[in-house]
């Protein structure tokens, strides 16, 4: 199944290049659910059907593939918001820089002293690039959704690294991780509620209110 | 024992939810608070480090967890009265929200598997939230998002920094892949080295973010200024020491592998930037708790100064934490109680709060010296132990700045702080009385710290001295 994995890394990366590039926020949400759903494989894909590696992708698919889209797409819907506007950097601008450190994340992986069974594999460069990416949203976007995007998709990133060693992760953490990260997210989506309840809009260039 | 420590207080969170009664579900903060304390009292003196895999308590978590507790259980005490003030918000959400906030704490510090930690500290960061949301409206929700988007960030920087960690132990081959902080350290010297300093480096920024070291330290004035005073007092005091808690693990770390030096330079240069940062934006603050806020901001520069230099300055730094968590929380409530007393914490509408609010303003005023280091409270010890620790490992340079530094931010802190005091007494608008349960606990964590900076009882001083050797020597 080894062989599998590469491909699943590149359409990992090219969602990263949809998400940094469009505006429309609910095909953002659906792209960001179908990287986490993909990302649930990767635990199977690379150490085989272990008990651990099952559970770890049940749930990382219930969290990071469904609850969590929901969760977003239900807030978007409350608030009706279906476009970023004006992102503080342009679409283009963005999608550019997301490429260049992409391939800046390729560059570097390999003069980062990996262990010998990862000199070869893509996982490495791809959650760094993942986790570029998630930066550049959470830098480069107005809207609070696009924000938890960001965040989403730094901590897919932190995942594809993780997989590398679920050895060290005992089920039990892991578990606990995804679940402060699914609460993460609702309390999130809770405030994002509340800031288009009172400011009428979700962009977050109207929380200037406190500062020196 | 430690496990009914952590878990007992989300029990108490589930009656919370369920009980109807407003005054009841006040009365649960104050006993759960005082039943942690005895209870932490109780672990702390029975426990002689049994390994477990998971929790236990060493020299270091013994000192926050009794901390942390103390002050919780003032915070507690007062709360009762607080959310008396404050019917017309309500305390369906805060009771438990504070109870799981407790928990998490708990778990945070007594954890010894690096992705349990990880775990508890990510939990206080949402169980914070909505207390830093207490009092719904515009400024509190852009306080709480900044809070809550940070805070999370930095802390997926830090699970990246576990586990880089971990990573490193999978390079160096032959020892065990785990996260347990014991075996870690054990195999310590083993691990590989450009990976373990890359893991330092994102725990740094990610629980530095949570502690609020510059220039990580952007939404702390923003949260503490919005949160209830309580609040902003058990993050201040509280909050911040886990943290703290949390990268003086990772300084360990480096320790027992031979690299502590650099781990030092880095909380040197931070404590030292964050010092300054502080000192700057204090200076003219028209914002009595943003005021606190760079104040906490520069006291976790001293702590980390402390250890930077480590030796004698190591000590002083962890006499410091328990100084500042008790100030903190003196200071926070007392500033809390002004606030309601004013229904403003502005130097535009607060001043002459010594004369209208003799309790209250008193105690805040008395807390301002004590929190500048003023002689006889602990934190001139504290603070002048590790002065001494500076300049007798000859930092001739360092200790001058920080001395100059600590004048600025008295000189700047002074200037608000008295605004804010003296003057003529003024016609309250508010129907805000100062009442027993309102000021009895800044006054008893006042008095504590006056008695620290008279007396350092010798179990005390043995504690500090453990505490301080878990970082100094490897093991």
């Amino acid at each position: 199944m080894m062989e599998l994995i590469n491909p699943l890394l590149l359409a990992v990366i090219l969602i990263n290049f949809y998400t940094l590039g469009s505006a429309r926020l609910v095909a953002c949400i659906r792209v960001v659910a179908l990287q986490g759903a993909l990302l649930a494989l990767l635990p199977l894909l690379s150490h085989g059907l272990t008990f651990h590696a099952i559970l770890l992708a049940a749930e990382a698919f219930c969290f990071k593939g469904v609850v969590i889209p929901w969760l977003l797409l239900r807030a978007i819907r409350r608030v009706r918001i279906r476009r970023e506007m004006e992102p503080i950097v342009g679409f283009v601008p963005t999608l550019i820089f997301g490429v260049l450190t992409t391939v800046g994340a390729f560059l570097f992986a390999d003069l980062l002293p990996l262990a010998p069974e990862h000199h070869d594999g893509m996982f490495v460069p791809t959650a760094l690039a993942t986790m570029f990416s998630g930066f550049l949203l959470l830098i480069t976007r107005r809207k609070a959704i696009t924000q938890i995007l960001g965040y989403l998709m730094l901590e897919n990133g932190i995942f594809i690294f993780a997989v590398l060693l679920s050895a060290a992760m005992p089920v039990m953490v892991e578990a606990g991780i995804l679940l402060d990260l699914l609460v993460g997210v609702f309390v999130m989506g809770i405030v994002v509620n509340q800031i288009s309840r009172e400011f009428s809009t979700i962009n977050t260039e109207r929380l200037t209110a406190l500062k020196e | 024992m430690l496990l009914l420590l952590i878990l007992f207080p989300l029990a108490v969170a589930s009656l919370a939810l369920l009980l109807p009664w407003y005054q009841a579900r006040s009365w649960l903060l104050p006993i759960s608070g005082m039943l942690h304390l005895i209870l932490a009292g109780v672990c702390v003196a029975g426990s002689d480090y049994a390994p477990n895999p998971w929790i236990g308590l060493d020299a270091l978590s013994s000192l926050v967890l009794l901390v942390t507790s103390l002050l919780y259980a003032g915070c507690a005490v007062y709360a009762v009265a607080y959310l008396d003030l404050r019917r017309d918000r309500g305390n369906q959400t805060i009771v438990p929200c504070l109870l799981v906030f407790l928990s998490a704490m708990t778990l945070a510090i007594a954890a010894r598997h690096l992705g349990l930690l990880w775990m508890a500290v990510e939990t206080t960061t949402l169980a914070s939230a909505p207390l830093i949301y207490y009092n719904r409206n515009r400024l509190s929700i852009e306080a709480t998002w900044k809070y809550l988007l940070l805070c999370s960030v930095g802390i997926a920087l830090a699970l990246l920094g576990i586990l880089f960690i971990a990573y490193a132990a999978l390079v160096a081959g032959d020892m065990p892949i785990s996260l347990q902080f014991d075996i870690l350290l054990t195999n310590a010297a083993q691990l590989s080295r450009p990976w373990l300093h890359a893991g330092f480096v994102f725990l740094l920024v990610g629980f530095g973010t949570k502690m609020g070291l510059a220039p990580l330290h952007s939404w702390k004035p923003d949260a503490y200024g919005e949160a209830p005073g309580m609040v902003g007092a058990l993050l201040a005091g509280g909050l911040t020491s886990v943290a703290f808690l949390a990268i003086l693990r990772a300084v360990q770390l480096m320790t027992a592998a031979g690299d502590g030096a650099m781990a030092r330079q880095a909380l040197l240069g931070m404590g030292l930037l964050s010092l300054l940062l502080a000192a700057i934006f204090m200076v003219r603050q028209p914002d009595i708790k943003r005021l606190l806020a760079y104040s906490s901001v520069e006291h976790m520069g001293i702590l980390a100064i402390g250890v930077g230099i480590g030796g004698l300055a190591t000590f002083g730094a962890m006499l410091h934490l328990v100084n500042n968590a008790l100030t903190k929380g003196c200071l926070f409530l007392s500033a809390g109680n002004i606030q309601r007393a004013y229904d403003s914490k502005r130097l535009s509408r607060v001043h002459g709060a010594l004369a209208t609010l003799p309790i209250s303003g008193g105690l805040f005023l008395a807390g301002f010296l004590a929190i500048t280091g003023s002689p006889p409270f602990g934190l001139f010890m504290s603070e002048f132990t590790i002065l001494r620790g500076i300049f007798g490992s000859g930092h001739l340079w360092i200790g001058l700045l920080m001395i100059l530094l600590l004048a600025m931010v008295f000189i700047g802190m002074g200037a608000t702080v008295l605004t804010a005091t003296q003057g003529e007494p003024v016609k309250l608008e508010s129907a805000y009385k100062d009442s027993f349960l309102l000021v009895v606990s800044p006054l008893l964590f006042l008095l504590l710290v006056l008695l620290l900076g008279v007396y350092l009882p010798e179990p005390l001083q043995a504690a500090l001295r453990e505490a301080a050797a878990l970082l100094e020597v490897q093991p």
